[in-house]
């Protein structure tokens, strides 16, 4: 049971304070999801070895839903996959982000029209929390959606969310 | 002042109060909302067909440890070949003894059948007087596996 998971109706100065330690520990190690499904991840890999470095960011890639924060969705979500991307989606563990790489899984890409096999836009199955355009994306592209994500991150809160 | 197991038993405090701090501090702050398909197992994404444990035919487990004996036996003859020569009959009679042993088992495993893949229905003892034993349901079930 998550004890002082949104129990609280406002932030006080000791809440706040937990926050900003827990979105700084939280957004400082974003543990990937290991997966690739086309050119795009080809980009991903780029960004995770030595010349782009994801590993400053505190990127680290898993093998396992289980032990992994962020999902990189890097490339052409064809249905078949779809599924799978929702059953993996699920069996990750909260706090969880998805960042969309690439105008395939942004919106289907260039098989928006004619893509008889290709899912338009992964967001139509899974929350997506930082788009990256491109195609495929440079590193320095994905690096800035993560960076994106951190930005998102830190303004989290145990507080109950407010309605808009 | 502490004795040298006293440390030892510092240790073990620190180390205690290491992990459940850890575990205590994940579970007051994390999310826990759980439902059916996250507590699913993981199988690189395909939805799981039945149960994790699997029961393998017992067959597997006689024929692989079989395989393990003759396998071990193998890789001690080639070392004695390489040195037969310089050892002469000393080591021509320990490898006898050594290969008799194993055709003992080899002749059993034979006789008993093990070699073959549909494997001949046990032959269950029956008692009909004395202590009363009758034929387990357990030996049943397996001949009928």
């Amino acid at each position: 049971m998550g004890l002082l998971d949104q129990k609280f109706e406002n932030g006080n100065v000791v809440i706040t304070s937990l926050d900003n330690l827990l979105n700084w520990a939280r957004l400082s190690s974003l543990w990937g999801m290991q997966f690739g499904l086309a050119c795009c991840a080809i980009e991903m890999m780029a960004t995770g070895a030595s010349h782009y470095d994801f590993d400053r960011f505190g990127v680290f890639f898993r093998g396992t839903p289980r032990q992994s924060d962020v999902m990189i969705v890097a490339g052409t979500v064809t249905l078949k996959m779809a599924e799978r991307i929702k059953t993996l989606f699920d069996q990750m563990s909260e706090p969880r982000y998805v960042i969309s790489m690439g105008s395939c899984s942004n919106c289907g890409g260039p098989y928006w029209e004619h893509g008889y096999h290709v899912l338009k836009g992964v967001d139509r199955i899974i929350p997506v929390d930082v788009y990256v355009p491109g195609c495929p994306p440079r590193p320095e592209a994905l690096m800035e959606g993560l960076m994106k994500l951190q930005e998102k991150i830190r303004g989290e809160s145990l507080a109950l969310k407010k309605r808009a | 002042m502490l004795t040298e197991f006293g440390r030892v038993f510092v240790f073990l405090i620190v180390g205690a109060v290491f992990v459940a701090g850890g575990l205590i501090t994940a579970w007051l702050i994390r999310p826990h909302r759980p439902y059916p398909s996250k507590l699913s197992t993981y199988e690189c994404g395909e939805t799981p067909v039945g149960d994790t444990r699997v029961r393998f035919n017992i067959r597997f487990y006689v024929v692989a440890l079989i395989f393990l004996i003759f396998d071990v036996e193998v890789v001690f003859l080639f070392p004695w070949a390489l040195v037969y020569k310089n050892l002469g009959w000393f080591a021509f009679i320990e490898m006898v003894v050594f290969l008799a042993i194993l055709f003992v088992g080899y002749a059993y495993v034979w006789r008993k059948g093990d070699l073959d893949w549909d494997k001949p229905a046990p032959k269950v003892p029956k008692y009909e007087k004395g202590l009363g034993v009758r034929e387990s349901p357990l030996v049943e079930e397996s001949v009928a596996l």
